[in-house]
This record gives structure tokens, C-alpha cells and sequence, in this order.
């Protein structure tokens, strides 16, 4: 079977099972990165939220055939010790409730400060607005985003 | 990687107490004292907190973490008392087991039931610690005070907390009148909070849920059920299924039969070796279903039928006066009827568990909200007996009431079973928003006889809701006690000439508890009927709420014949005080500006009050409609009365969250069927409130209280549906009394 190369978090992978498969699956159930969650299956809620070479997309309907030569970064490799901008002003802000939807919450809002690194708040809801948090915690990502972005709130 | 997430097989109890290590139990009997246990087996029923010879203070979570922050919260009070430092306290999951009492995560109950035991744990344990060092260094033990996870002797000798436990452990246990507890100024955790214990794992990706637990050499599971409930499988054919590479079988799971109570519904199992696999297969899956008994339900019949129940004389559940005399008296007679339909809980993780069934014993890991219902509903469906059942309990990605029926875990239970290896279910989107335990839709009526000033001399209600007691009892139609004490025969005005009633509905689906449950309609109803009555007399609404609320007072139920369960409480420990309600009120009407606010074009605020879980609530929503009907949301002000205030921070975040939540469900949440099948099935159709349509900021506003606290994860949600609607009224004119308020064109 062809073998399919991709970068997950900075380490070179081999993938030689079906290409149709979502890369979210084999992220969770093949390399075991379970901090992509899966939320709805049809980039509805953005639970899945990786980057693929640098761009905030919904795993769970990239198929692994199209990440082929790709360089995916998850929640895991966000940062080497947990310390990117917004993963601090996630917990100085004590964003998560159930914490479900962070990961892609948090992989989603890096792609923005990638983009706009002093976004309005305009520009954050238009970015977030693919993800769903059942909790009820957006006031606080986008507390939590300015914090990172050094914007006032 | 794989070394992170795969579940220890002892599961996530992880410590033991090691040799020589202090334990302690609370008891939650009232009355009983504690008890210094010296074995295991005599751990209960409690929550436990013990201390390692490294000084190391292990705390027990026997609560089930869904986002409320109470695996922090209840710690942290024991933590406290104890004198700990936080730092040094590490908390530990308890598997599902009847020995710590209650378990079941639910009713907004966690803190209001188990704050009391908890300071008194952490308090006996401060002071055997304090007898202990006095009797080391011989003196008295009044030179000695608990500080900081050490025990300091007035002359300034130190002795840590875990070079005391050897000698602590063969203390006498303290009997309660000997107990000192912290004052409130004393307390460094309680009434400030911390960072909630899985802050860290949640934002690096770490935080393991449900759906996460792996074990090596487990299947993937994926079930197709059947559309309609009830329905009986006529064929299927797995031949294609088993072509998809990664595929190892397909299972038949019988049906269950009515009730339906937490049992797995039965369908065709695919198990393979990954998610997608599972899923694919069960794609290719040909399946007929005979549809059965409730393919003849449709949510617009239903709906008409359940109005024309509330529009017929019903059976009286709360009775003051003569209403019929007073209506016969003629005046001015108000009457509305209101709608609320079914809604799915569509928490962020779908049910999900894995289970391993070996030798007769089942070992489960799953997001519950109940571990012992889990143990119970296992061992029935297995045919073992449930202390043959263990079950871990791992964070949950949202709960709302889904995750506290068991029936998921019992579906992996059976596959692990059947195929003698480990076997994870995870529902798919389609799967939880198609057969969830739904909402209950309801229908109410309100008429009303107003006297010349307004207000009301008269007031009749009457509701009709197919009742939780029906996924229990199949025979039940008429809303259960608990249920019609949400929001309904506990109206708070001192109305002369009062009835409520309730009528009989049948359940086509199974329906469940959801966050805040028969509150939601009741709410929606009464609290939209009062701002009709305030809008037809001309007042201002919340100076008409606070005139019909009338002086302080606590209800007197019983000596008016009204059986008022109390969600669970004492009326004389928990009386429903219209003061407390009062004074919530101009709490938010002072923080939102109430009276100073200049009439908008296209804005306005919406109010409401109510009183459930035991708090009292009120919400003033800042509402704005542009010119093509979009609603939006700046401002969300909320005022609560909830007792005692344990973690204010984590206070704040569940009213947050409710705004949210009670947002979401009055501007878009709808479940409708059609020949007995849920139309609606992810994202797309069952739309939640995204980062643009919630509030904008909600501000919590905690009115200072040394009560005993009452619910928190709960009561922000009620008020939410007729503060929205009674600002669009004020915007523009038009009452909306059926939700979802998308129903209605409001242009």
C-alpha cells in the first residue's frame, strides 16, 4: 500500500492505512493525541480544530490522502511546556468549564493571533464562530484572546 | 504519546494511602460524629480525606466533574478546614460505589449536601493534628494552631502536617461540640477559590474524558438504533460493512423494552480496530426497522393536543381561594398560552464509555454523572451483581442531565461481553441528537382577573408535559411532584384566588432530565404572564413584579394544602423567602440601570425572577434587534442569591454559562418528530448559541449571604427564555409565547 508521509507536532509519520480516513481518527486512535476532540464529525463545531501548515482546520474532515506532506501542530504541540500566550491567559482567565471544546478552541484562536495579532472584537467573534462551546465560556475566550494579544478589554 | 492516554487498569485512583497514613471519613448521616477508620473496608459511607507520611493530603472527588469546577470546589472546602496548603493537596476520583453516599451529579445539589460534611473532615483533622504535636511537645493544646500544612506551637517550634500523622491516627476522634471551624475571614480558600484542579490538562490538550480511555488491544464501537423508539429490527445485512478494512465484526444488541428507564436501546453494533472504521461500516450497514408504536408522533399534533389539554379543566395540584368565583365576577380577563419544545442536551462530548468485561467482572471508564446508576444499570443488563461492576469516572465534556442515565455504558458493557475484549462506544453527533432523553415539551396556560389597578384577583395555570417518571413507568402522564415544584405550584405572588393544575401527557421519546429541567417551560410561562399583566396595566415591570411579590414573607405550603417538595429540602431549613427574591430583584435592577434607561430604537431590557435549586435569581437581558430581525445581545446583568458563596469565581462562570445556555434554548433550540423519528440530527439543524449569538458579557452580580448554600449549576438558566422575550416584547411589540423565538418573524 502507498505510504503517505505527514509531520505531526515536529515528528515525521508514515501512514499507510485507508487515505478517505479523517486525519481526526488518526490522530486519536492511531497516534493516541487524544487532545482533539471529536464534537459533531462534519466541521460543524470545531472541536477537532488543528493546524495545518499554520492554518486553523477541522480535522474530522481532512482527509488523510489531502494532509499527505502536510505539517499539523495539535493542542499537544501548541507549545513545548504548555506556555503559549494563550494557553496563559486561558488559565489566568479561567476559561474552561468542562474544558471539551479548549483544544480547538485554543488551536483556532492561535490561527487568528497568527493572522491579527491585535484583533477587534469583531475580528475575534467572526474567527471563532466555528466553535462551539455548550458551556457557555466565549466571554471569556475572548477575554482570554485579548489578554494573549495584549488588547484591551 | 500512547503512554499518556492509556488508562491504568487500576484506573485513575491511582494512590492508594500508603502504610501509616491518616484517614478520615465523613458521615453523612445527620447527627452521627466522624470516625477515624483503620481499614479500607470501613471507608464508608463518605467522602474521605487522608494524609501521606510525606505529608501529602489526598482528597476524594466522589462528584462528578462536568464543568461546574466542583472537583475543585468540595476539596478545597475540606482543604480549608484542614489548614492545608493547597499546593500540597492532590485530589482523587472515586470510582462509582455506594460506600460515599451519594453520587449521582444532579439537582445543583453538590455543595448545598456536602459542604457541611467536608468542613467538618477537614476540621477533625486539624484538630487531631493539633492534639497530636501538643502531645509531642507537651503542651497545652491550646498553643497550638494548624497553619499552612504545618501545626505551630505558640513558643515557635513547627511540626509538619506529615510528621503528625503516625501519632494523629491513634488520636481520639473528636466529637462535634468539639470542633472549631474557621470564620469566614479566617478561611483562605473558601469564599476565594482556586484555579480548578484539571485547568492545566484541559489547556494542553491532557484532560482525559470519556471518550478518551484506551486500552491495548480495545474495539471501536459504532451503533445503529432505531429511528423511532420502540422500533423492532426486521433485517440487516453486514456483508458490505464487513468489507470496510479495519471492520471485525458486527453485533445484534436486542432491543429493550418499555420502560426504557437507562437499559442500551439495542441496534447492530460494528466494532473495529478505529473510530472511523466502526463508523464507515455501520454506513454500509442495510437495515430495516419495523417502526412500532410511536411512529405516529409528530410534534405538531402533539402540540396541538397538548394545548387543548391546558384549555380543559385539569387536576389541581395548588389551591388558594375561588377562582371560578372570581372569574365569574367578570373585570378584565387576561389569557395566554405558551410552548416549549423538546431540546436535546447536546453536550460537547457524546456519550461515550469503554468497558472491559473479564472473568464477571465489568470494569467501565466513562463521563458520568452517575457511576453508581452506571454499577446498577451494568450489572442488570449482565446478569451480575453490581459490586461485580467498577466504575471510573473520568472528566466529563458537559453533562445537563444526559450523562446521569447509564444506558451507554451498559451498550459497552454488553459488546465487551460478547466479544470478550475491551470495547469503547462513542455516539456519534447523529446518534445523541436523534435518541437522547429529551426535554420535555410543555404546554401551559395562564388567565388571570385583574382589579383596576392591574393586578391580578384571580389566577389560573395549568400545565401538561409528558413527565420524566414516563422513561420509568409507562403508564405515567402526569408531571411528578419534583417536577411541578419547578416553577409551578410554587408562584410566589399572594394572589387571593389561586389554582394550578396539570394535565396528562404521553411520552413518545425518552425523556430526561436537563439542566434546570421543568423549570425551563414554567419559567418561561409565568414570568412571560407577568410581564403581559405589567404590559396591559402600563407599569413598569419590575416595580409591578416587586408590588405583586408584596411584603417579605417565607410561603406557608403546608398550612395552605400545597405538597411542596423543596427540591429534596426541609421547608423549615430551606423556606421559599420572597424577601430573598426581593431583594435579588433590585440587586439587578440597580446593576443594570434599570430605571435610568432611555428608550432605544431596536433595544431594550428584558426581566425576569425566578426562584429554583433553592436560589433566587433575577436577570435583566440588554437586548438589541436590527432592522432585519437579528437579535443580539450586549449585556446579560444577574443577581444571586445563593447562600454561602464557596468559589465566587467558579459562581460566576456556571451564571455565565447558563446565560448562555438559556440563551441558546429561547432563540434556536428546537427538537421536533416527524412518524416518530427525531428530524433534527447535528450542528446544522439543532444550532447552539455560537460565540456572536450569546451574550456578549454577562455580569454576576452575588448578593452577600451567610445562608447555607443552595444551587448553582442550575437556576441562571430559567429566567433566561421570558427575559429575552419580554425585551423583544418591549422592542417590538410582538409576544412571543412559542419558543424557539426563531418560530416567529419578528420584521
Amino acid at each position: 500500500m502507498k505510504k503517505l508521509l505527514l509531520s505531526v507536532n515536529g515528528v515525521r509519520h508514515s501512514f499507510s492505512g485507508n487515505p478517505e480516513m479523517p486525519l481526526l481518527w488518526y490522530l486519536r486512535d492511531t497516534l493516541q493525541l487524544i487532545g482533539t476532540k471529536y464534537g459533531c464529525g462534519k466541521g460543524l463545531c470545531g472541536a477537532c480544530t488543528v493546524l495545518i501548515n499554520g492554518e486553523a482546520t477541522r480535522s474530522c474532515i481532512t482527509s488523510m490522502k489531502s494532509v499527505a506532506g502536510k505539517k499539523i501542530v495539535t493542542i499537544e504541540g501548541l507549545s513545548q511546556a504548555g506556555d503559549h500566550p494563550l494557553q496563559k491567559a486561558w488559565q489566568e482567565c479561567n476559561v474552561p468549564q468542562c474544558g471539551y471544546c479548549q483544544s480547538g478552541q485554543l488551536m483556532q484562536a492561535a490561527a487568528l493571533l497568527k493572522a491579527k495579532p491585535k484583533p477587534t472584537d469583531a475580528e475575534i467573534d467572526e474567527a471563532m464562530q466555528g466553535n462551539i462551546c455548550r458551556c457557555g465560556t466565549y466571554q471569556r475566550i475572548r477575554q482570554g484572546i485579548k489578554l494573549a494579544a495584549g488588547v484591551k478589554s | 504519546m500512547s503512554g499518556v492516554v492509556r488508562v491504568s487498569r487500576r484506573g485513575f485512583l491511582k494512590a492508594s494511602f500508603s502504610v501509616g497514613a491518616l484517614i478520615l471519613c465523613a458521615r453523612f448521616m445527620p447527627g452521627q460524629a466522624l470516625e477515624t477508620l483503620a481499614a479500607a473496608d470501613m471507608w464508608q459511607p463518605g467522602v474521605y480525606l487522608g494524609i501521606e507520611p510525606d505529608g501529602t493530603v489526598i482528597i476524594v472527588a466522589h462528584r462528578s466533574e462536568m464543568g461546574t469546577g466542583i472537583r475543585t470546589a468540595l476539596p478545597m472546602v475540606a482543604a480549608d478546614e484542614l489548614d492545608a496548603d493547597w499546593r500540597r493537596v492532590r485530589v482523587e476520583q472515586a470510582l462509582g460505589d455506594p460506600k460515599y453516599g451519594d453520587q449521582n451529579t444532579d439537582g445543583s445539589k453538590s455543595i448545598r449536601d456536602f459542604y457541611e460534611p467536608l468542613r467538618r473532615a477537614g476540621a477533625t483533622a486539624r484538630l487531631m493534628l493539633e492534639r497530636s504535636a501538643a502531645a509531642v511537645w507537651g503542651v497545652p493544646v491550646v498553643q497550638c494552631r494548624a497553619h499552612n500544612h504545618q501545626v505551630v506551637n505558640s513558643d515557635g517550634r513547627i511540626l509538619g502536617f506529615g510528621e503528625l500523622v503516625t501519632s494523629a491516627a491513634r488520636q481520639r476522634l473528636p466529637g462535634m461540640a468539639e470542633l472549631r471551624f474557621k470564620t469566614s475571614a479566617e478561611c483562605r480558600y473558601v469564599g476565594h477559590g482556586v484555579a480548578i484542579v484539571d485547568l492545566g490538562d484541559i489547556c494542553t490538550g491532557k484532560a482525559i474524558y470519556g471518550i478518551d480511555a484506551r486500552l491495548p488491544g480495545m474495539l471501536y464501537a459504532s451503533i445503529e438504533r432505531s429511528p423511532v423508539l420502540g422500533g423492532t429490527l426486521k433485517s440487516y445485512d453486514g456483508k458490505e460493512t464487513r468489507t470496510i478494512k479495519g471492520v471485525r465484526r458486527t453485533v445484534l444488541l436486542e432491543a429493550a423494552r418499555p420502560p426504557y428507564g437507562f437499559q442500551a436501546l439495542g441496534g447492530i453494533a460494528v466494532l473495529a480496530d478505529n473510530s472511523w472504521a466502526a463508523m464507515e461500516g455501520r454506513r454500509k450497514l442495510k437495515v430495516t426497522w419495523e417502526a412500532g408504536p410511536n411512529s405516529d408522533y409528530d410534534s405538531e399534533t402533539f402540540r396541538k393536543s397538548l394545548l387543548a389539554t391546558v384549555r380543559q379543566p385539569q387536576k389541581v395540584v395548588r389551591n388558594i381561594g375561588d377562582v371560578e368565583a372570581a372569574f365569574a365576577r367578570g373585570g378584565t380577563i387576561h389569557e395566554a398560552e405558551y410552548y416549549v419544545p423538546h431540546l436535546a442536551h447536546a453536550t460537547m462530548e457524546p456519550p461515550a464509555a469503554l468497558a472491559e468485561y473479564h472473568n464477571g467482572i465489568v470494569t467501565i471508564w466513562t463521563a458520568t454523572q452517575n457511576p453508581q446508576a452506571v454499577q446498577e444499570t451494568v450489572a442488570k443488563a449482565l446478569g451480575i451483581d453490581k459490586s461485580s461492576v467498577r466504575c471510573h469516572v473520568t472528566l466529563l465534556g458537559g453533562g445537563f442531565g444526559r450523562k446521569s442515565k447509564a444506558d451507554y455504558a451498559a451498550e459497552a458493557a454488553l459488546l465487551s461481553k460478547k466479544v470478550g475484549k475491551p470495547v469503547q462506544v462513542t455516539w456519534s453527533r447523529e446518534d445523541d441528537i436523534r435518541h437522547d432523553y429529551y426535554h420535555s415539551v410543555a404546554a401551559m396556560y395562564l388567565k388571570a382577573a385583574i382589579d383596576d389597578k392591574g393586578r391580578p384577583t384571580a389566577w389560573l395555570q395549568r400545565c401538561a408535559f409528558p413527565p420524566i417518571s414516563s422513561t420509568f413507568d409507562v403508564s405515567a402522564t402526569y408531571g411528578g411532584d419534583g417536577e411541578l415544584a419547578q416553577g409551578w405550584l410554587d408562584v410566589p405572588f399572594p394572589i387571593p384566588n389561586l389554582r394550578a393544575e396539570n394535565g396528562p401527557a404521553r411520552a413518545h421519546v425518552r425523556i430526561g432530565w436537563f439542566r434546570s429541567v421543568a423549570n425551563i417551560y414554567h419559567a418561561f410561562a409565568v414570568q412571560s404572564f407577568i410581564d403581559e399583566l405589567a404590559a396591559a396595566a402600563g407599569r413598569d415591570r419590575i416595580e409591578y413584579f416587586l408590588d405583586l411579590l408584596g411584603p417579605p414573607r417565607s410561603i406557608d405550603f403546608p398550612a395552605e394544602g400545597t405538597k411542596n417538595p423543596n427540591y429534596g429540602k426541609p421547608l423549615d431549613q430551606y423556606p421559599w423567602e420572597t424577601g430573598r427574591l426581593r431583594r435579588v430583584v433590585e440587586l439587578v435592577a440597580e446593576k443594570s440601570g434599570w430605571a435610568t434607561r432611555k428608550p432605544q430604537k431596536g433595544r431594550a431590557l428584558g426581566f425576569a425572577a425566578h426562584r429554583s435549586f433553592l436560589s433566587y435569581i433575577a436577570v435583566v437581558v440588554d437586548l438589541r434587534m436590527d432592522e432585519q430581525g437579528r437579535i443580539s445581545i450586549p449585556r446579560v446583568d444577574v443577581a444571586v442569591d445563593v447562600g454561602r458563596v464557596i468559589h465566587p469565581e467558579r459562581v460566576r462562570a456556571q451564571f455565565e454559562g447558563a446565560a448562555v445556555f438559556g440563551a441558546s434554548l429561547a432563540l434556536m433550540g428546537e427538537i421536533t418528530a416527524a412518524k416518530g423519528s427525531i428530524q433534527q440530527s447535528n450542528f446544522h439543524d439543532y444550532p447552539l448559541a455560537r460565540i456572536s449569538e450569546a451574550p456578549f458579557e454577562t455580569h454576576v452580580h452575588i448578593l452577600p449571604s451567610d445562608a447555607a448554600p443552595t444551587g448553582v449549576g442550575e437556576p441562571g438558566v430559567p429566567p433566561m427564555a421570558p427575559a429575552i422575550c419580554n425585551a423583544l416584547f418591549a422592542i417590538t411589540g410582538t409576544r412571543i409565547r412559542r419558543l424557539p423565538i426563531n418560530k416567529t418573524t419578528l420584521t
